[in-house]
């Protein structure tokens, strides 16, 4: 009997010994996971809260029309998004038109169709490809890119396309080299390795039972991609695209090196343009601060968060469908 | 397990199992060896398949009887690593020959998998996606054959009013059948079904099987199972393999009752595999 109760004595002060660390630790380590959860929350809220507010008397001064006036006049103090928010949008639809097959193609060719020993250094390339810096992707393009586009796309495109009505406007001015196309074609490039991956992921998941049954009846390769695999993953595949484009409206450095940034505003893939990211990263160390400008720049780049976010959102919205389904 | 056929049933089936060897040989394997990059999963394979008969293949896992399955439709050839040496005689010429095209005798030796594999796509088009691949038929005519096959299936009633709605949303035994379904759609002249019922409920185990038998007025079928009975109920030959070897075959009620080679007898009665 005396021996139970010592022994229950023993354990209660077994638990008493122990509780204490317990009871201080344990709450310093759920607080901490919390504050790190918040963190984020509260960074972003303030992100938007600075850029909101930093950008606010351009839209109080200029109004609603800040969004699509095409005026960007630092002399008469007169400024609007339209030309940029334009080249921001095209720049990254240019970059997603051409990435698109590419990324189809070097994905099927990877799944389906390359030999062992090919596979790993093609995807070993491609995900160094997503590597390199984008200031190495813009001098790259300045230096090699331009001057290969104006010697050897542009004039043939113009002669050959330029007289078409309608089309021919997308092929109009003279051959600079830097443009709305070729920050495109860069931004392409930049984007590929990271929509090819998600692609490669999403072929790679489709049951090899459901690719046999279609060669199975007859199908060759092509006819199983096409429809297959691909509308098997077509709902990831798009969310993929998605956030190939999400990167692409916010690229900076390698855009603005090869963009031309001229803040007009034209129907041409040849002429010089600007996006929202390319015009901050230029302007910005030129506004004086509690400017109209800078203002103007701030505003800017809350409207580039915007257009992120509604991209962002659409992409989740779709491969989360996707996995549900 | 013990398997005791009921003798009346046992009569019929032999008169009609006995002219099983007199059919016409659809698919003729000779000498064939077949290798897993160095494994060697087949080995020396003699075999004839008849002709509007239902061959089953019996054999522990790992045996090699899907191996052969895979064969017989060139599957195999999907996969670097994977070859086959021999012949295999069909419609006069060697199956395994270079100059003859899979996607070819893949519309002639069609194929039924484990689990129900619909396409994403709906009911209608499940079936004529394999169609479009060789026939060019016009919307009439398409819809007459996938009529044709859905009954051959025997899953019409079920299907008819939701052709255009999600393969996805059907049940897997309805699945299964419409597997089936596509399958006889391209009018194959082989059918090769491997383990068709393994994923389903009884039920529609024996819908399957009711199918099978239906089938087999116009196909020639081989077919994989682990379920002895299965084979026992639908096949007219029985062939059983064990290591990548072809230890015997013969006509099923043989087999069952009265093998030959004392490794059949060990595994239809249950003492391995």
């Amino acid at each position: 009997m005396a021996a139970s109760i010592s022994g229950t004595e023993a354990d209660t002060a077994l638990i008493a010994a122990h509780k204490p660390t317990g009871r201080v630790s344990d709450p310093i380590f759920v607080g901490l996971l919390w504050a790190s959860g918040i963190f984020v929350l509260v960074l972003l809220g303030l992100i938007i809260a600075m850029l909101f507010e930093g950008g606010l008397p351009a839209l109080r001064e200029f109004g609603i029309s800040f969004l699509w006036s095409t005026t960007w006049n630092p002399v008469t103090e007169r400024f609007g998004a339209g030309v940029m928010v334009f080249g921001t949008v095209a720049s990254a639809v240019i970059a997603v038109i051409v990435a698109l097959p590419l990324s189809f193609g070097i994905a099927f060719f990877l799944t389906e169709i390359a030999p062992g020993p090919f596979r790993r250094p093609i995807g070993v390339a491609i995900q160094l490809l997503a590597a390199v810096p984008s200031i190495i992707y813009g001098m790259w393009g300045f230096f090699i890119v331009v001057p290969l586009i104006a010697a050897y796309v542009q004039p043939p495109l113009i002669e050959w396309l330029g007289p078409i009505p309608l089309l021919g406007a997308l092929f109009q001015g003279p051959p600079l080299g830097a443009g709305m196309l070729t920050a495109g074609l860069i931004l392409a490039l930049m984007i590929l390795p990271f929509i090819t991956a998600m692609f490669v992921e999403v072929l790679e998941s489709v049951p090899p039972m459901l690719k046999e049954s279609a060669y199975g009846v007859g199908a060759t390769s092509y006819e199983v991609y096409r429809n297959v695999s691909v509308p098997y993953g077509r709902t990831a595949m798009v969310g993929a695209v998605m956030l190939g484009l999400g990167r692409a409206l916010g690229e900076t450095m390698a855009v603005t090196f090869v963009i031309g940034n001229a803040t007009r505003m034209s129907a041409s893939l040849f002429a010089p343009g600007a996006t929202i990211a390319s015009t901050i990263a230029n302007e910005f160390p030129e506004a004086s601060i509690g400017s109209l400008k800078l203002q103007s720049l701030l505003q800017l780049g809350f409207i580039l968060f915007v257009i992120s976010f509604i991209v962002l959102a659409l992409s989740r919205l779709l491969v989360r469908s996707k996995l549900k389904g | 397990m013990n398997f005791a056929p009921d003798t009346s049933i046992d009569i019929a089936s032999a008169v009609n199992r006995a002219t099983a060897p007199s059919a016409e040989p659809k698919l003729k394997v000779e000498k064939l060896n077949f290798y897993y990059g160095d494994n060697h999963a087949l080995k020396n394979i003699n075999f004839t398949i008849p002709e509007k008969r239902v061959t089953a293949m019996i054999g522990p896992s790992g045996c090699g009887k899907s191996t052969l399955l895979r064969v017989f439709n060139r599957m195999y050839q999907l996969y670097p690593g994977q070859r086959a040496e021999g012949k295999i005689h069909f419609d006069g010429g060697d199956l395994l020959s270079k100059n003859l095209d899979s996607t070819v005798i893949r519309s002639r030796i069609g194929m039924v998998f484990q689990k129900p594999t619909p396409f994403p796509m709906s009911i209608y088009d499940n079936i004529a996606f394999g169609v479009k691949l060789h026939e060019s038929l016009s919307k009439s005519q398409m819809d007459e054959r996938v009529e044709w096959c859905l009954r051959k299936a025997a899953i019409w009633e079920e299907t008819k009013d939701r052709l255009h709605t999600s393969a996805l949303g059907m049940s897997g035994g309805q699945q299964q059948r419409l597997c089936i379904a596509r399958t006889i759609a391209v009018r194959p002249e082989v059918i090769l079904l491997d383990e068709p019922t393994s994923a389903l409920d009884p039920i529609s185990t024996s819908k399957i099987e009711d199918l099978i038998d239906e089938l087999k007025q116009e196909f020639t079928i081989v077919i994989v199972t682990h379920n002895m009975q299965q084979a026992a109920r639908c096949a007219d030959i029985t062939s059983f393999f064990y290591l990548g070897e072809l230890i015997e075959v013969g006509p099923s009620n043989e087999i069952f009752t009265n093998p030959r080679e004392a490794r059949t007898r060990d595994y239809i009665t249950g003492r391995f595999g």
